[in-house]
């Protein structure tokens, strides 16, 4: 990706003519037993010709004992220029065009790829020939998109799974963006190049590089890899629900669904947007300040008065969660035994994250038994709250019994001690008493 | 009433050709105290002894249901306060009497101090009273931790902290104290065998030796009464004296009891020795002025590190106060020494205002 | 001085303060002893629910193939008995957003409604959002008696 310069003269000419000729190696993978081809290159020092060589080390075909010549062609067991013949099949550096049928002519045969990976795909050239970047390269000849070697690099090419591979998750969109993100590069083509900075201030990206949970989208997994193409609008939200199926499901039986269709709007990415997809807020339902609805409903009209008793309706829910569990917390550090009461009341958040999920359906009929029957289970933690302080009065009611006892005790002796000493006093003033 | 008398008579002549009982019996009617308007602070003492009982009733309570491992004592104090039958109050109690009992051995302290009742011949009494001073905060510095909550856990590292501040044997006093380098469950086990056994057995022998001095020597009478005329009279220990001793403590004992129904003992989080300190670690509020102190000394005075200076100088101070008695001729020729009142006005002055410093100031001035 | 007048007052005046001092000892007895008897009795869960728990029902209400909710402490955790008979729990906190999960005899798996999150049975999270598996525990089946504790 970074010397998009074409090819050298050499190859061009050789290239051409040599399209299509050369089938897989024979051998299976066998490196020869001199790569002359790697001596040489590597001896040379020359800042275009050595990197490579020091590079494909770390090539998962090099691993599988593929050599330079099994792709470039040419005799490895030669030294020196020689070993560049086009009569043996050297290829030289591929043109841009050129290098998807060089790559095809392994990773599209299942027979041979069978020998290496049998769970590898073969219709990557296919899936690609149908996409925006194949379809431009093959019908308009334009050299600027991303064939093979763009998204794969050349001579270090590693599997999905290795965390340094451009193809990892993790570094799908920085792959993507090195093209899709530089304005320069895009000029040509009109469409924005703000979506990796998009994507990054997204949930998803935060769940993959933050939370390291590889499973969430990344560039391809919305657009496809080998046959990238943005999905139709109308299919925005069968790419969604492949994932959040239950959302899906809600949304598709709603109004939403077919007036969206019509419209022309996309889907799930209508309120979601599609690349800068925000972690979700109870604030984005209803017609104020900050809310999704409000962009297309206003206050009054039918719509808008089902967003406002949607959001209503949550929100109810979740202050009533807060203030209970607040209750339930108060009591408990107070000493007071709630944990059955605690353990009921934690049995409501499955109640508000359905009613969230319920929202797509944009029907306060699916959303209202939800909520009513969280709102049930908080009001008994309220109740069962208010008592557990409740008892903490009667604790009071004995404490001033207790000291009742100790006052009648305390009046008990002083009155003792009175007495003492009046009963001292008469004797010494002398005379009897009873 | 006659048959009860005369059963009572039989069990307390069987019990006094065994044990003695007229010899105590007139040991205790011969014991009296002196009667002046300064009779009122010969309370104290008998309180601090009361809450120290409630203490030890309320310490026993609590170990049948305490666990004293990093694991499960928090859970066990939690357990204690939400299910066992007057849990809390046992361990309210055990809290508020612990505070409440520092509070008199204070004011304790600086009543003999202001009497003078430390001078010839009850030295001794001062200093096993002063050993039980040092007894007392050790109980109180262990017993906080064994909760084992976020509170105590900082609040012991800081402590801990300070005493390895010693020039020379720092290092090793605080390696013994945790138990380690650092305050973990072994500190716990550890505080919990001196808060449990070998404090209450040292409390046994001072205390022993102290109320055996106090037994023996009498109470004694302020020089400035002394020098007035004498008390205005004596009087009878049993009953009087201890009858008014009862009304105190009942005095106290409702006072606890409100005081724990009222603001029952938090317990907050479980320690976590991972967590970052939470903001404003304090310690109890009997150590604050101390701790407050060294927060304002610089950090090096005249090349010594400020902390050591300030360990030091209460370590001297200590050691003044403890050595008072040997110090303080003037009152030993039977003068007055108004040296000795006047810094005691001015430790008590400085102790207040640094402890109100303590809990005013923000945690980060 | 009267003292044939004051004689009788004295007397009964006594004898009320010592009928005072008798009552009121025996009630601070009473409110001492009180409270410290109930104390020393155990409670009904003897030990503190923070790292085992018996759970109340008995090894043969629970069917093969089903799960059941039990309270571990005050968190909720979910008890399944296996086609074989073998007792496993787990934490029933779904680790996406911590919705209660159930058992799906017809999967033989645990579900989560709230998002379609799949755990095996395992506790190993094999479908859907929940990034993490659930907690496990350890079950001991004692008698007629199951004891889940949190693992060593």
């Amino acid at each position: 990706m970074r010397r998009r310069r074409a090819g050298s003269v050499a190859a061009s000419i050789v290239a051409i003519g040599l399209a299509g000729v050369c089938g897989p190696p024979v051998l299976r993978g066998q490196a020869p037993a001199e790569d002359n081809c790697r001596v040489c290159h590597a001896a040379l020092g020359d800042p275009r010709l050595t990197p490579p060589v020091e590079a494909f080390a770390t090539d998962v075909h090099s691993a599988r004992g593929l050599g330079c010549a099994d792709c470039h062609g040419g005799d490895p067991s030669v030294a020196g220029m020689e070993g560049m013949d086009p009569r043996k099949g050297f290829v030289g550096r591929p043109s841009k065009r050129r290098s998807i049928d060089l790559c095809g002519r392994c990773h599209s045969d299942a027979t041979y790829m069978r020998q290496f990976n049998p769970s590898l795909r073969v219709d990557q050239v296919a899936e690609y020939r149908t996409s925006v970047h194949g379809q431009r390269l093959l019908q308009r000849g334009d050299t600027a998109v991303a064939a093979c070697a763009n998204c794969h690099p050349a001579h270090s090419i590693k599997p999905a799974v290795d965390p340094t591979s451009s193809v990892n998750p993790l570094n799908v969109s920085t792959t993507c963006g090195a093209c899709h993100a530089s304005a320069e590069h895009m000029r040509a083509y009109g469409i924005p190049t703000d979506q990796k900075a998009k994507y990054e201030r997204s949930i998803h990206w935060e769940a993959m590089s933050v939370r390291r949970d590889l499973s969430a989208p990344t560039c391809n997994d919305c657009h496809g890899n080998h046959g990238a193409a943005p999905p139709g609008v109308s299919s925005v939200g069968n790419v969604c629900g492949q994932c959040h199926s239950v959302q899906a499901a809600y949304f598709g039986g709603s109004r939403h669904a077919d007036t969206f269709q019509m419209i022309g709007a996309p889907g799930c990415a209508t309120c979601h947007n599609n690349h800068e997809i925000l972690a979700s807020q109870d604030g984005m339902l209803g017609v104020g300040e900050g809310a999704v609805c409000g962009n297309c409903h206003s206050p009054d009209d039918p719509g808008g008065v089902v967003a406002t008793a949607l959001r209503q309706a949550v929100d109810t829910l979740r202050w009533s969660l807060d203030s209970a569990a607040a209750i339930l917390t108060r009591a408990e550090r107070a000493g007071m035994e709630v944990s059955q009461a605690q353990f009921d009341l934690d049995a409501v958040i499955t109640e508000l994250v359905s009613a969230r999920a319920a929202i797509h359906s944009f029907a306060l009929d699916s959303v209202r038994p939800i909520v009513d029957e969280g709102l049930a289970a908080t009001d008994t933690a309220f109740v069962r709250g208010r008592r557990a302080l409740a008892d903490l009065r009667f604790r009071r009611t004995g404490l001033a019994v207790s000291v009742l006892i100790i006052l009648a005790l305390v009046a008990g002796l002083s009155l003792k001690i009175r007495n003492l000493r009046q009963a001292r006093a008469g004797v010494s003033h002398g005379g009897n008493h009873g | 009433m006659a048959s009860y008398g005369r059963r009572w008579d039989a069990l307390y002549a069987w019990l006094d050709e065994r044990l003695d009982l007229t010899a105590i019996g007139k040991i205790a009617q011969k014991k009296d105290v002196p009667v002046h308007r300064h009779t009122i602070w010969y309370y104290l003492g008998g309180m601090t002894l009361f809450l120290f009982v409630v203490q030890v009733c309320t310490g026993m309570l609590l170990l049948i249901y305490y666990r004293p491992s990093a694991d499960e004592a928090y859970e066990s104090v939690q357990f204690l306060m939400a299910e066992v039958q007057f849990g809390w109050l046992v361990r309210s109690i055990h809290a508020w009497s612990a505070n409440l009992m520092i509070f008199t051995l204070f004011i304790h302290l600086f009543s003999v101090l202001f009497m003078r009742a430390y001078r010839p011949p009850r030295e001794l009494t001062w200093v096993t009273g002063m050993g039980l001073l040092g007894v007392a905060l050790a109980f109180g510095f262990t017993g906080y931790l064994l909760p084992w909550n976020e509170l105590a856990y900082f609040a012991t590292r800081v402590g801990t902290e300070i005493v390895g501040v010693f020039p020379v044997v720092g290092g090793f006093l605080l390696r013994v104290a945790r138990g380690g380098e650092d305050v973990t469950g072994a500190t716990l086990t550890r505080f919990y065998a001196v808060h449990v056994a070998f404090l209450p057995l040292l409390t046994t022998a001072i205390l022993g030796l102290h109320l055996y001095l106090v037994q023996k020597l009498g109470m004694s009478v302020p020089p400035r009464v002394e020098r007035e005329g004498g008390p205005a009279g004596r009087m009878k220990f049993v009953p009087d004296f201890l009858m008014r001793d009862l009304v105190g403590w009942l005095i106290a004992l409702a006072l606890l009891a409100a005081l724990a129904a009222f603001i029952p003992a938090e317990l907050g989080t479980k320690a976590d020795p991972f967590a970052p300190a939470p903001a404003g670690i304090k310690p109890e509020w009997y150590f604050m002025f101390m701790f407050q102190t060294l927060k304002y000394l610089p950090a090096h005075i005249m090349g010594i590190e400020g902390d050591v200076v300030g360990i030091l100088g209460f370590g001297l101070a200590g050691l003044v106060v403890l050595l008072l008695p040997f110090l303080d001729r003037r009152t030993a020729r039977g003068e007055k020494s108004p040296l000795v009142t006047w810094l005691a006005i001015a430790a008590i002055v400085f102790i207040i205002v640094l402890t109100y410093l303590g809990y005013t100031m923000s945690p980060t001035a | 001085m009267a003292e044939n007048q004051s004689a009788p007052p004295v007397a009964s005046r006594r004898r009320f303060v010592d009928w005072l001092l008798g009552t009121s000892v025996g009630g601070l007895v009473a409110a001492v002893v009180y409270p410290a008897a109930r104390y020393v009795v155990p409670p009904a869960s003897a030990e503190s629910a923070a790292s085992s728990v018996t759970l109340p029902f008995s090894p043969g209400d629970v069917e093969p193939n089903t799960g059941r909710i039990f309270k571990f402490g005050s968190q909720p955790g979910i008890l399944v008995r296996l086609a074989s008979g073998e007792f496993r729990a787990f934490s029933a906190k779904c680790t996406h957003l911590g919705c209660i999960v159930q058992y799906r005899a017809d999967l033989s798996q645990i579900w989560c409604a709230c998002h379609n999150g799949h755990f095996d049975l395992n506790g190993h999270n094999v479908e859907g959002p929940p990034p993490a598996p659930l907690p496990d525990f350890e079950v001991n089946v004692r008698g007629d008696q199951i004891v889940v504790s949190r693992g060593a």
